[in-house]
C-alpha cells in the first residue's frame, strides 16, 4: 500500500485527489481552526495573567509570567460571599445530575416502544416530537411560567429539573439509535419469557450505551450552564453559573478572574465530551431525518 | 341503533388496543405526560392567549386579532425585531449550516486521532456556556481591547472602534460570535454522516467517471447523507431563530438603538418584564410559525441535493 506523504491525513481509499486541492483545503482548515481556537487560547491565557498584564498595548495572547492567582481569587471571592461557594456548586451538581438521570431514563423508556413496537398513535407521537425539534424553548417560556406557579414549583429546583426530563432532542436521538438494534435480540428475550421491563432494562439499555452517553452530554451541557432564571429568586437556591457570572460582572478589574471562571465552568462538559466522543459520533450516525 | 352499536364497537376496539399494548403506553407515559405539560400545552396556551389581553393578575379578556394588529401596525420596535430576526437567521442559519458541513467534510479527511482533536476544538465553543463572554475582551472599545489593539498595532485603524456599541459594527460583531458558537449538534451529525458513507459507492463512482472530490461530494457523499443534512438543517434553523442570550451577554439589553433587538428579546421584554402575556403570546406564536414554516420549506429544498 502506498503511504501518504502527510502521515496525519487518512490513508486515502478514495480516488481523484489532486495535491493542489489537498494543500488548499489544508490551509482553509488551518484558518478556521485558528479562528476557533484564538478566543479559547486568549481565555486560558487571560486566566493565567497577573493583573498588570491584562491591559497592555499591544495585547498579548499568552502571559509572560503565568500565575494561578486568578483561580485562587475566584475561590476567595466565592467563599466571602453571603451564600458559600459549596452551596452554589451543590445546587448546580444536583440540578444537573437529577435532570440528566431523569431525562435518560424517561427518554429511553419512551423511545423503546417508538423504535421497536407497533401500536396505534405511534406515528402521531413521533411526528409531534420531530415538530418540537423545529421550535425553540423561548416560544414556551411565558406559559411555562404560569404552569410553574400553578404547580407551586416557582423558587424550587423542580422548576429546572422536571422540564428537562422531556427534552425532545434526547428522545429523538435515542429512538433513532434504538431502531438499529437487531430485532432478533428482542425476539430471543420474548421467547425466553422476559417481561417488557426486563427486556428494556437488561437487553436494550446495555446495548444503547452510545446513545445514553450522548443524551448525557447534551443534557449536562444545558443544565450545567443554567444561570439566572426567572423561576428561582432565593439566593441560596441559585446556580454556580449565576454566582460566577456575578463575579464576571465585577468589571475590568475582574477580567482575569472572569476568564478563570469561564475556564472552570468549561471543564465539566468538555471532560464528558472527551470521554465519550466516539460514542457520540456513533449515535449521531443514526440521527438522520427520513422525511 | 347503529350509532350505539358503532360506539360500542369503538369501545371494544379501544379496550383491545389497550390490552394488547398496555406496556407500550405505560412505558411512554412518564415522558409523554411531561412533554405534554411543558411543550404541547404551552404552545396551545400561547396560541390561545395571543387573542386576549392578559396581565396575569386578572382573567384573560378576549380581544380578537388586536394583539396582531398592534404588533404589525403600531409597534415599531416589533417590526424592527422581526427584521433583525430575519436578517440574523438568513445570515447565520445557512452560513452555519454550510460551515458545519464544510468543516465536517475537511475534518473527515484526517486520521482518527487528528479528527478527534479537531472535532473537540470546533465543538468546544458550543459546550462552554458563558465562554463567549471572552469576546467582550476581544471587542473591548478602547485600545487595550484585543481586536482594537491588534488592528492599531498594524496600523489598519488609528482610533479604537466601538465594536459593541457602534451601530455600524454591531451586526458583523454579533454574526462572528454566533458563527463561532454554531458548530453544534449538526456538526457532529455531519461528521458521523461522512464517516458512514458506503466506501463501495466511491469505487462505483470512480468507475462511472466521477472526476474530482467536488463531484464526488455532490453526486455521491451528500445524497447518501441526506437524512443527516435534514437533521442538521433543523438544528441550524431552530438555533438561528432563537438567537437572544448571546446578544444580551455581549451587547446588553436592549442593545444600542435596538440594532440587535430580536423577536426573542421582544418576547422576553413583554413576557418577563412587562407581564403583558397576551401580547407576548402573539409574539411567541409568530416566532413559532416562522420557525416551523422555515424548517418545512428548507426540508423541501434539501430534497434537491445531488440532482
Amino acid at each position: 500500500m502506498k503511504m501518504n506523504a502527510i502521515t496525519f491525513l487518512r490513508k486515502s481509499k478514495k480516488v481523484n485527489r489532486s495535491r493542489f486541492g489537498t494543500a488548499f483545503l489544508f490551509i482553509v482548515l488551518l484558518v478556521f481552526a485558528s479562528f476557533t481556537a484564538m478566543p479559547l487560547v486568549l481565555m486560558v491565557g487571560n486566566s493565567l495573567k497577573p493583573l498588570n498584564e491584562l491591559w497592555i498595548f499591544p495585547p498579548r495572547l499568552f502571559p509572560r509570567s503565568p500565575t494561578f492567582k486568578n483561580y485562587l481569587d475566584m475561590f476567595r471571592i466565592m467563599n466571602e460571599s453571603w451564600v458559600p461557594f459549596l452551596r452554589y456548586l451543590w445546587n448546580t451538581v444536583f440540578i444537573t445530575a437529577a435532570g440528566t438521570f431523569g431525562h435518560i431514563i424517561f427518554a429511553s423508556m419512551c423511545a423503546f416502544p417508538l423504535a421497536k413496537r407497533n401500536f396505534p398513535g405511534k406515528n402521531l407521537i413521533f411526528n409531534t416530537i420531530v415538530l418540537a425539534l423545529m421550535f425553540n424553548a423561548t416560544v414556551t417560556a411565558a406559559p411555562n411560567y404560569i404552569t410553574m406557579s400553578v404547580l407551586h414549583w416557582i423558587d424550587t429546583p423542580l422548576s429546572l429539573i422536571i422540564p428537562s426530563f422531556s427534552a425532545a432532542l434526547g428522545l429523538y436521538l435515542m429512538k433513532q439509535f434504538m431502531e438499529q438494534l437487531p430485532d432478533s435480540l428482542l425476539e430471543a428475550a420474548r421467547i425466553d419469557g422476559a417481561s417488557q421491563w426486563r427486556t428494556f432494562w437488561d437487553i436494550v439499555m446495555p446495548n444503547v450505551k452510545p446513545a445514553w452517553l450522548t443524551l448525557m452530554l447534551l443534557s449536562v451541557q444545558g443544565l450545567w450552564n443554567i444561570g439566572a432564571t426567572s423561576y428561582i429568586f432565593s439566593e441560596e437556591l441559585k446556580t454556580l453559573s449565576y454566582a460566577l457570572s456575578q463575579i464576571m460582572a465585577g468589571g475590568i478589574a475582574r477580567a482575569g478572574v472572569g476568564a478563570a471562571v469561564a475556564v472552570f465552568m468549561m471543564l465539566v462538559p468538555v471532560g464528558i465530551f472527551i470521554f465519550s466522543q466516539s460514542n457520540i459520533i456513533r449515535t449521531m450516525a443514526s440521527s438522520g431525518m427520513k422525511e | 341503533m347503529t350509532g350505539q352499536n358503532g360506539s360500542e364497537k369503538k369501545q371494544k376496539g379501544l379496550r383491545r388496543v389497550w390490552s394488547q399494548h398496555r406496556d407500550d403506553y405505560l412505558f411512554m407515559a412518564p415522558y409523554l405526560i411531561l412533554f405534554f405539560i411543558f411543550t404541547i400545552i404551552p404552545v396551545m396556551v400561547s396560541i390561545g392567549l395571543s387573542f386576549t389581553y392578559f396581565n396575569v393578575l386578572e382573567l384573560p379578556r378576549f380581544t380578537g386579532l388586536q394583539n396582531y394588529f398592534r404588533l404589525l401596525l403600531d409597534d415599531d420596535i416589533f417590526v424592527l425585531a422581526l427584521k433583525n430576526t430575519l436578517l440574523l437567521s438568513v445570515i447565520t442559519g445557512p452560513v452555519s449550516f454550510f460551515l458545519c458541513l464544510f468543516l465536517a467534510w475537511l475534518v473527515n479527511e484526517f486520521s482518527s486521532k487528528t479528527r478527534a482533536l479537531l472535532t473537540l476544538l470546533f465543538y468546544t465553543p458550543t459546550m462552554a456556556g458563558s465562554a463567549y463572554l471572552i469576546w467582550q475582551i476581544i471587542y473591548s472599545g478602547d485600545s487595550y481591547g484585543f481586536l482594537n489593539g491588534l488592528l492599531m498595532k498594524f496600523n489598519v485603524i488609528y482610533e479604537p472602534i466601538q465594536w459593541l456599541q457602534d451601530p455600524d459594527y454591531m451586526l458583523p460583531s454579533a454574526v462572528v460570535v454566533i458563527l463561532w458558537m454554531s458548530l453544534g449538534t449538526s456538526f457532529l451529525a455531519f461528521i458521523a454522516g461522512f464517516q458512514n458513507v458506503d466506501p463501495a459507492l466511491y469505487e462505483a463512482g470512480a468507475v462511472d467517471g466521477v472526476k474530482n472530490r467536488w463531484q464526488e461530494l455532490w453526486f455521491i457523499t451528500l445524497p447518501s447523507m441526506l437524512p443527516q443534512l435534514m437533521f442538521g438543517a433543523v438544528m441550524s434553523i431552530t438555533a438561528s431563530f432563537g438567537i437572544g442570550d448571546v446578544i444580551n451577554g455581549l451587547f446588553g439589553f436592549p442593545s444600542t438603538n435596538y440594532v440587535l433587538h430580536t423577536m426573542v428579546h421582544h418576547l422576553q421584554d413583554y413576557g418577563n418584564i412587562r407581564f403583558e402575556m397576551g401580547y407576548a403570546s402573539a409574539i411567541a406564536t409568530i416566532l413559532f410559525l416562522l420557525m416551523v414554516v422555515t424548517n418545512r420549506f428548507v426540508q423541501r429544498l434539501l430534497k434537491k441535493v445531488g440532482v
